[in-house]
């Protein structure tokens, strides 16, 4: 057995015993030839593995910021009473387990879980009720799932549309037959495409780097750990253009001479697989995979499909590809590019969804088309996920350079107050700010937008997100492991009412030493979106702190500290 | 070898192409701390401690060869402030309790603090609940003191290859775990080589750590250290010109702090020439009558009479000192924050050798002070403006800090002097 199969292997048996068993992990461990404990390492660092038995039914349900404001607590009782569990504990019931998970990318669509990885939408009590009688009474979960199709609600006008425009396989593919590598990356150069995933690296440098590189085997891995809270764009595209995503990578396979790809795959979609696979075999039965594709000599490419197990720090490219590997999905220290040095030390392109489906669309429609469109240095469209207080939540595919009014216009925002771009690990933006650009310049979105009106608790968005990120930090370093606990603290500290202006001072400066400090982005920025809201939005901060002067006092609440005192004594007297 | 010039703080330095910077940095004479760095293993990065920046980009130094041209910054106010900054977070993220560690004075961590001048963290302590694991065959790991610098996880082996550590779970709840089958492979010798490869006192070797519980304290009198100087205090009024007034008291401590005091022997002929000393457990003065130029507390918060005592203090006295572990962060006192409350009294009231059986009654009364949730430093609960670590801290260092805040004069403090335990 290959380590690199470790992952595939595991989820053979959590989906057999809805657990993994000790002797699983002897079995792997010996044919892997290493300690037990490396295996629990890897078993533990993924939170959809289990190491005690599960129910016949394993229930994650969505804990996002979005799921909280539409009524999370409410879905979480009815679960809890229906079933008689409690969320995260183990053996109360043979059919059902409770979890409580991250975003699980349905945000227009909250309160959201999954069951058995099929997903059920806008739940309610109610709705609670009679997902859990059925199952009682032995209905299949998979009859009675929600097909979870997001809405595109916006299109640009037909000659700015790059994405949701007609499809026909292969189309891109065709330009093949006529340019060599270096033309096709030309024209990827020429579109200036930079990568979607939000860290804007331009493309065909990348695939330059790919190409040059001398490795023997190379690979392709697209990114479909899609897993940055109120994302969910690369899950729009995967259930409507799959194919498209799977022409970018045979372009960039085409380029770089790579012979195998890997979808890494989030297991939360695991419901797409079907439709990704049978995309897979349709492009194997019409010769654009496998060997010669295209009749063009030796052009061999082929493609894995690979799930991941519940991580968010997998999204990151390293950290994605120590995963693949079959080892806990922790970020490498960055001594060279994954094109150098990637899946098992072999030169490696890692994009994400978007980035590849925007490749194909440059190949059929041509540089030109996309250049067209767009800002100066963000050329065509870009895919958001809209969600929040809106009326109509879902995917927009808006040109680069269209402002923040313009979209909250178009989804109908309702009294927006607090508007947070790209995710935790983005930034907030205030009413003064709705006329920025989302475009490679200003406003440097990753694709996710939500939108908090005015009766939104800004200190409950802050504390799901470090609460978020304390949960999925790998683990590896100090400023991102211990910060975010240390930013946690500080966060209960306002919200018990003893905070001053020194402690928002201090979440300041601890957020700028995990900036400065962190291994990866995900410590980097953890702290990034607090700090902010801090200077933004000072008039909702001011009702909550005192002004704090050279000889402040401290503010400490004795009746607080002294609580859990007259607690014990009240039930002990009795 | 190709030799490379390149500049740290820039100054000029000459290493091996591709040398490690943090060796390279020590041949030219400039100190970067590290920690999950250790000699011949591959460069972890994992603690953060040697943050540099190269090129204006922060890096972990011990992941940098050096190149020539490099521009590296060590020593920027920045970057010294972001270092100390991750020591104290590892302080406040484990449970150190440095008076009751085995690897006191020979702890790397515990040395870069002194290193730094950690005085006190500028962070709440989390007081998480750890385990300490006595499972394994020749060792027990105590995750109280566990920093997962990995340095165990790529160093510690069994003969025929198989790891014996490695990290488990992720997020808040990562730790590093054993392997109990692959330890019980381990000699006699490669466990103790695991117990001294730890940076803190989390791998001990079961039955061998007392029989010499000091260690060496291989840091403590290290010659050619820099003392730590003392210059961010705050600037007393109350008896300019005429005879110093200073007030101290005990809360949950153990009164070793004002022994210590004591133990400024003849010196105290001295004190009592230049100060008097008002309400103080030495003086038996119950009451505040005049303000006070300083006041040093001992011990920190565990009642709610600590607390109003501290409050009393701070509006009597224009400078408050916390003297001691105890009242820096909760000290000894502060073991019973990682058990809830309830817990604690059951143990102590209802459960014990000597409570009666059937006992249900946690004494309690108008007049008992009541137990807090929690043990708290004195910081959090008033200003505090100077901090004097140790358990207890040296006379000396108590009475340099006394003195200087009186004369209003620089001083430093001895390295030895500067303790923790």
């Amino acid at each position: 057995m290959k380590r690199s199969r470790l992952l595939t292997r595991l989820w053979e048996f959590q989906n057999k015993y809805g657990y993994i068993p000790d002797v699983a992990i002897s079995e792997i461990a010996q044919k892997l030839r290493v300690s037990k404990i490396e295996i629990e390492g890897v078993v533990s660092f993924y939170h959809f593995f289990h190491r005690q038995p599960t129910g016949k039914y394993i229930i994650y349900l969505s804990s996002s910021i979005i799921s909280e404001f539409k009524g999370l607590n409410e879905i979480k009782t009815a679960f809890e009473k229906e079933t008689g569990c409690t969320f995260g504990v183990y053996n109360q019931h043979p059919l059902f387990s409770l979890f409580e998970t991250s975003c699980i990318g349905l945000s227009d669509q909250e309160p959201a879980a999954l069951i058995n990885f099929y997903p059920f939408t806008n739940l309610t009590p109610k709705k609670v009720a009679s997902i859990i009688q059925d199952l009682k009474n032995g209905i299949q979960v998979d009859s009675i799932a929600n097909k979870p199709a997001s809405k595109i609600q916006f299109i640009p006008s037909e000659e700015k549309t790059v994405f949701f425009r007609d499809y026909h396989l292969g189309n891109s593919l065709e330009n093949l037959k006529y340019l060599d590598a270096n033309e096709v990356l030309d024209i990827i150069s020429d579109a200036e495409l930079t990568g979607r995933g939000g860290a804007f690296f331009p493309t065909a440098q990348k695939w330059m780097y790919g190409k040059n590189a001398t490795s023997e085997l190379k690979y392709i891995i697209c990114n479909a750990d899609e897993g940055e809270p109120g994302t969910f764009k690369d899950k729009a595209l995967i259930q409507n253009l799959p194919g498209l995503i799977i022409e970018g990578m045979i372009i960039s396979a085409y380029i770089s001479g790579a012979q195998k790809g890997f979808i890494y795959l989030r297991a939360e979609y695991s419901y797409l697989l079907a439709k990704l696979k049978a995309t897979l075999v349709k492009f194997q039965k019409h010769n654009l995979l496998g060997k010669n594709i295209l009749k063009i000599p030796n052009f061999n490419f082929d493609i894995e499909i690979q799930l991941g197990a519940g991580a968010y720090v997998c999204g990151a490219e390293t950290a994605l590809i120590e995963s693949l590997e079959g080892k806990r999905g922790e970020p490498r220290i960055r001594n060279s590019f994954p094109t150098e040095r990637g899946f098992n030390n072999h030169a490696t392109i890692v994009n994400n969804v978007e980035t590849f489906a925007m490749a194909a669309r440059i190949i059929e429609l041509g540089s030109e088309y996309i250049s067209k469109i767009g800002t100066k240095n963000s050329k065509g469209t870009k895919l958001l996920s809209v969600a929040g207080d809106i009326a109509k939540p879902g995917i927009y595919e808006i040109e680069w350079g269209t402002t923040v009014e313009e979209l909250l216009n178009r989804c109908e925002a309702n009294a927006p107050y607090f508007v947070q771009i790209s995710g935790p690990s983005g930034e907030c933006i205030n009413a003064t700010e709705f006329n920025r650009k989302f475009c490679q310049e200003d406003l440097a979105c990753g694709g996710s937008v939500m939108i908090f009106n005015r009766s939104r608790s800004i200190l409950q968005i802050l504390e799901n997100f470090i609460q978020f990120f304390k949960n999925e930090s790998c683990g590896n370093c100090t400023p991102c492991r211990a910060g975010n606990q240390i930013l946690f603290e500080k966060i209960q500290k306002i919200k018990r009412g003893i905070c001053t202006t020194d402690d928002l001072k201090d979440v300041q400066k601890w957020a700028q030493i995990m900036k400065l400090t962190s291994r990866c982005g995900l410590g980097q920025f953890s702290g990034k979106t607090f700090s902010m809201a801090i200077d933004k939005f000072d008039d909702y901060f001011n009702l909550k702190v005192t002004t704090c002067s050279d000889n402040c006092n401290v503010e400490f609440d004795i009746e607080q500290a002294i609580s859990d005192y007259e607690q014990v004594v009240k039930n002990t007297q009795l | 070898m190709e030799t490379i010039t390149f500049k740290i703080d820039g100054r000029n330095c000459t290493a091996e192409k591709g040398q490690n910077l943090i060796e390279a940095a020590k041949q030219n004479g400039i100190f970067i701390p590290t920690l999950c760095h250790f000699k011949h293993l591959n460069p972890l990065g994992s603690c953060r401690v040697c943050t540099v920046k190269n090129n204006g980009h922060t890096i972990a130094g011990c992941i940098v060869k050096v190149a020539e041209g490099m521009n590296i910054e060590v020593n920027t106010p920045e970057l010294l402030d972001a270092r100390k900054a991750i020591l104290e977070m590892m302080f406040v993220e484990g449970n150190h309790f440095c008076p009751s560690c085995e690897k006191s004075g020979d702890c790397d961590m515990q040395n870069l603090a002194y290193e730094t001048g950690i005085r006190y963290t500028r962070f709440p302590h989390l007081f998480v609940d750890r385990i300490v694991d006595a499972h394994p065959k020749r060792i027990a790991v105590n995750q109280n003191r566990c920093i997962k610098c990995q340095r165990c996880i790529e160093e510690v082996n069994t003969n025929d290859g198989y790891k014996v550590f490695q990290l488990t779970e992720k997020g808040n709840k990562t730790q590093v775990s054993i392997d109990y089958e692959q330890e019980a492979k381990l000699s006699a010798a490669e466990a103790e080589h695991a117990m001294h490869i730890c940076p803190t006192g989390s791998i001990l070797v079961k039955g061998k750590t007392f029989s010499k519980p000091f260690g060496d304290r291989a840091f403590d009198y290290k010659l050619g250290r820099k003392d730590i100087s003392l210059n961010d205090i705050k600037k007393h009024t109350t008896t300019k010109g005429s005879k110093k007034r200073i007030a101290t008291t005990s809360l949950a401590g153990c009164f070793g702090c004002h022994m210590s005091l004591l133990d400024i022997d003849l010196g105290l002929l001295d004190v009592i020439e230049l100060v008097d000393i008002h309400k103080s457990p030495l003086t038996d003065i119950k009451k505040f009558t005049e303000r006070c130029d300083i006041g040093l507390i001992e011990g920190g918060c565990c009642n709610t009479d600590n607390v109003e005592v501290l409050r009393e203090f701070r509006k009597n006295c224009d400078i408050l000192i916390s003297v001691g572990e105890c009242a820096i962060w909760g000290g000894l006192p502060a073991m019973r924050n990682t058990v809830p409350l309830e817990a604690c009294l059951s143990e102590a009231y209802l459960n014990s050798m000597t409570s009666e059986e059937g006992e249900t009654i946690i004494p309690n009364h108008e007049d008992i002070p009541k137990i807090l949730n929690n043990v708290y430093a004195n910081h959090d609960v008033v200003k505090i403006d100077y901090h004097i670590p140790g358990c207890p801290p040296n006379a000396n260092h108590i009475w340099n800090v006394v003195k200087h805040i009186l004369f209003e004069e620089e001083y430093t403090i001895a390295y030895s002097e500067f303790k923790y335990d």
